[in-house]
């Protein structure tokens, strides 16, 4: 079984089969620098490793879900960033009463911005990009105020830390199970649940969903607030993970979080996507860094994170490039 | 904000000049447009003579508009030539017909809002010194271009601060300070009441007798009595008919775009297609005095029982806006009163209408009916998804029963129920929105166009179904172009002229040529 045929037997590729096109690009990219990566350093793919990595990178893949939610309905979410930031900063405060109590607390915080992104771009009919821009300066705001412009410590009495450092069964990290769970949950809504289908329809074109009689103003309310909540979840591991709320984290996560949902294969003009490609985008985006890393270990090349940012950027667009070349080969077989 | 009320225009009534052979300042021959091989124009042609107000008619996809953009190079022809002021001419694009003199106001008007009056008029001319603009002298230049017209407005102000009128007649005055030979008008009164109607028609007067030549295209046939003088009438693509004004009436302008005989329709009545009879006298829904969005100005009418009622009428004669006033869009601009089984209601969001068992196939199937990305079931159960969802998680098994028992019933051609409704021929992507509704057993369907652009084979087969539904009890209220259809497919047929109601046709009456005659009156 070649690869390309193992991917459009994943779940929720086999469903669309643009998706699964999309999707290619970066499932063959992701193998390729496996393999690399596995033959080249010893400890890549020790447990250590796989799990640190990916306890780090549950953050972006969250925020990117929540993207890639948005996305498909045509719209972008530029506040994603500064709500992990300022969800970081709240749960930080209430970290005292352990992580009972700060979980919710995070997610409320980005449902609470969410709600307001979705309130300003359904009622007062402002553009997605320019509404959440606002919520991203306002944010980062209330994060400063809160703060005051210094990271907070945690509680190291109460178990809060115990989610961003603990593991489950002593083997998976608390945030990768979270991760997994909201990921499962994401699939679940898109590939499932009427939701899933509204937002794909709002996306591919509005105004026939209106003349459905679709609730196109509920639907983006709950896509905005999904946004936000995962992006409170974030903020949450990064508190408990890093033990400090911390005002100035999160800063560009919004574009690493698009550049996922875009490598993932998902149309910036909406009606399509893939979640399970998405989660293929963010872990790829995630693993150039891991290898950067890993040559400074081994001291063959010295980046600073700097020129990794420049490496990845280059990176972006050449995984972007592939894919349009693909799409447009399959498009003219077809 | 200036009102064109308060504009004092001189009587520009005079005639042309007088010439005894005004010369021909623009000629098409033998113009041929194909769009992926299909033929938007074939053979059309056109003669403009100076002074002369020109109007070109026919119904919606005749190839006026193609035919325009042809001329003013927003199309490259095929083939054909095209001469103007006598030579053979080509044009990349409608600013350069414009700088040579050939000028196009839109249906909306193309200026930048936000820039003065001024600057409007003298884009792209204006006049300099020392290599800068030289505003007073534009600002003069703009009140005297202005001032032909009768116009006297303040030059400084943002043009998005005047109303669609004089933005307009602004328009106008950038063609003729530009030195217009010929201006097309595109639909200009579709957004003027009558008192800036009867300006814009002195402004034209004004042109002409200036030697200008205008071509305008426009669906009030009335207007054209009162400006024009030549008309030329396009029908699928070709030009059937060129004559005088004077030797045409408004009878004759309808037969010519519709190709019957005038005499035909005038003597009315030598047909008769009966109706198969399954509609009832009950009354289901009874529209009062409907007025709303663009031209829907005062219908009535009423829907019986398991009837399929037709809605003729020309484009722009509020078919379309009838029925989405009653699906519950556009319900800002809505009034009139609306009865369903007795009670009265008033949707006010589509989902309004659903729940009492409305259902609307649109009119333009690409562009607001079909999601193209989606496959032909998630299209087909769009509507109906939430009532085969237990807490909004989708009851798959019942969804796949569904669309695999409507595409069989209805003879759906996919390969598959997944395929991406956008690689389905036309007829089979509406019977999947058709589907779309059915799937939702509802009491009424209203149909837009249910036909349009759909290969004949097919048009039968949907026409037969609808008759099927109807027969079944569904109440259809059916709106087409196709006067053929309706007398078909119709129990009775409302005829709308320009946003009212004016005629009802049943049983012996209903024939195309009362149609025909009913538009023409």
């Amino acid at each position: 079984m070649n690869i390309l045929s193992m991917v459009s037997n994943l779940p929720g590729m086999k469903r669309k089969a643009h998706s699964s096109r999309q999707a290619e690009g970066v499932l063959v990219a992701l193998v390729v620098i496996t393999l690399f990566a596995s033959l080249r350093y010893d400890a890549f793919l020790s447990e250590y490793n796989i799990m640190t990595f990916l306890a780090y990178n549950s953050m972006f893949i969250l925020i990117g879900l929540g993207m890639c939610f948005v996305i498909m309905t045509g719209g972008i979410d530029l506040s994603v960033g500064s709500v992990v930031a300022l969800s970081s900063v709240v749960v930080a405060k209430v970290s005292e009463y352990g992580i009972e109590v700060a979980l919710p607390v995070g997610i409320l915080v980005g449902v609470t911005t969410g709600a307001i992104n979705a309130f300003v771009i359904t009622r007062l009919k402002i553009v997605p990009f320019i509404a959440t821009l606002a919520m991203m300066l306002g944010a980062r705001g209330m994060a400063l105020v809160i703060s005051g412009n210094q990271s907070v410590d945690v509680s190291w009495e109460s178990n809060f830390t115990q989610f961003g450092l603990g593991k489950m069964f002593d083997f998976i990290p608390w945030p990768v199970v979270a991760m997994l769970v909201a990921f499962a949950f994401c699939w679940l809504l898109l590939e499932k649940f009427a939701f899933g289908r509204h937002v794909l329809a709002i996306g591919g074109n509005e105004e026939a969903s209106k003349l459905m009689g679709l609730e196109v103003n509920r639907t983006l309310f709950g896509v905005y607030v999904l946004s936000g909540a995962l992006a409170g979840l974030s903020g949450v591991m990064l508190a408990s993970g890093f033990g400090a709320g911390q005002p100035l984290e999160g800063l560009g996560w919004e574009l690493s979080a698009i550049a996922a949902v875009v490598v993932g294969g998902t149309l910036l003009t909406g009606g399509l996507g893939s979640i399970t490609s998405t989660l293929l985008g963010a872990i790829l985006l995630g693993l150039i860094f891991n290898i950067l890393n890993f040559e400074n270990g081994l001291g063959t090349i010295s980046f600073s994170a700097y020129w990794q940012s420049v490496i990845r950027g280059g990176f972006l667009l050449v995984v972007v490039i592939i894919q349009a070349k693909i799409m447009n080969r399959k498009k003219a077989h077809s | 904000m200036t009102n064109v009320d308060s504009i004092d225009v001189p009587n520009a009534d005079h005639k042309p000049a007088q010439r005894n052979e005004p010369e021909v300042v623009l000629s098409m021959q033998g113009i041929h447009k194909r769009f992926a091989g299909v033929p938007a124009l074939t053979n059309a042609k056109l003669e403009l003579k100076a002074g002369e107000v020109h109007a070109i008619i026919g119904q919606n996809g005749a190839g006026k508009s193609t035919l325009i953009k042809v001329l003013n190079g927003a199309y490259k022809l095929d083939e054909g030539e095209i001469h103007f002021m006598g030579e053979a001419v080509s044009y990349a694009s409608p600013h350069h017909a414009q700088m040579a003199g050939i000028s196009t106001i839109f249906q909306e008007v193309n200026l930048i809002a936000y820039r003065s009056v001024t600057e409007n008029i003298c884009l792209g001319h204006e006049p300099k010194r020392f290599g800068m603009v030289d505003w007073r002298k534009a600002h003069a230049h703009a009140r005297e271009t202005l001032a032909r017209f009768g116009l006297e407005l303040d030059v400084e102000r943002p043009l998005g601060s005047f109303n669609i009128a004089i933005q307009q007649l602004v328009a106008i005055a950038r063609a003729v300070a530009l030195d217009a030979k010929v201006v097309i008008m595109d639909e200009p009164t579709s957004s003027l009441d009558e008192k800036e109607k009867e300006v814009l028609f002195r402004v034209i007067k004004e042109l002409q007798a200036s030697g200008v030549a205008i071509l305008y295209v426009s669906h009030h046939l009335d207007e054209l009595f009162q400006i024009c003088d030549q008309i030329t009438v396009m029908r699928d693509g070709q030009t059937v008919d060129q004559r005088p004004i004077g030797a045409m009436n408004k009878l004759d302008m309808v037969a010519a775009m519709l190709g019957r005989d005038p005499e035909e329709i005038a003597k009315g009545g030598a047909t008769n297609f009966a109706s198969t009879g399954s509609s009832s006298d009950e009354v289901l829904l009874s529209i009062e005095h409907l007025k709303g969005a663009a031209g829907l100005k005062d219908v009535s009418f009423n829907l019986h029982k398991s009837e399929i009622l037709g809605l003729a009428g020309l484009l722009g004669a509020g078919r379309s806006e009838v029925a989405r006033a009653i699906f519950g869009l556009d319900h800002d601009l809505k009034s009139g009163k609306m009865t369903l089984s007795g009670k009265e209601v008033d949707f006010n969001h589509p989902i309004r209408a659903i729940e009492a068992g409305f259902g609307f196939c649109s009119e333009d199937r690409k562009e607001d009916g079909i999601i193209p990305q989606l496959s032909v079931r998630e299209n087909l159960t769009l509507v109906l998804l939430p009532r085969i969802a237990k807490y909004g998680l989708i009851d798959e098994e019942k969804e796949r029963q569904l669309v695999e028992d409507f595409i069989h019933r209805l003879g759906i051609k996919t390969a598959s129920m997944e395929q991406p409704i956008s690689q389905l021929s036309g007829g089979n992507q509406q019977k999947v929105l058709l589907a779309r509704w059915l799937v939702t057993h509802p009491n009424i369907l209203i149909l837009d166009e249910p036909t349009r652009g759909i290969d004949v084979g097919a048009k039968g087969e949907i026409q037969a179904l609808i008759r099927r539904l109807a027969d079944d009890g569904l109440t259809v209220l059916m709106i087409s172009s196709e006067f053929e259809e309706l007398v078909e497919g119709a129990d009775r047929v409302i005829v709308l002229q320009d946003g009212h109601s004016i005629q009802e046709l049943a049983n012996e009456q209903l024939t195309e040529n009362a149609i025909m005659k009913a538009i023409a009156q």
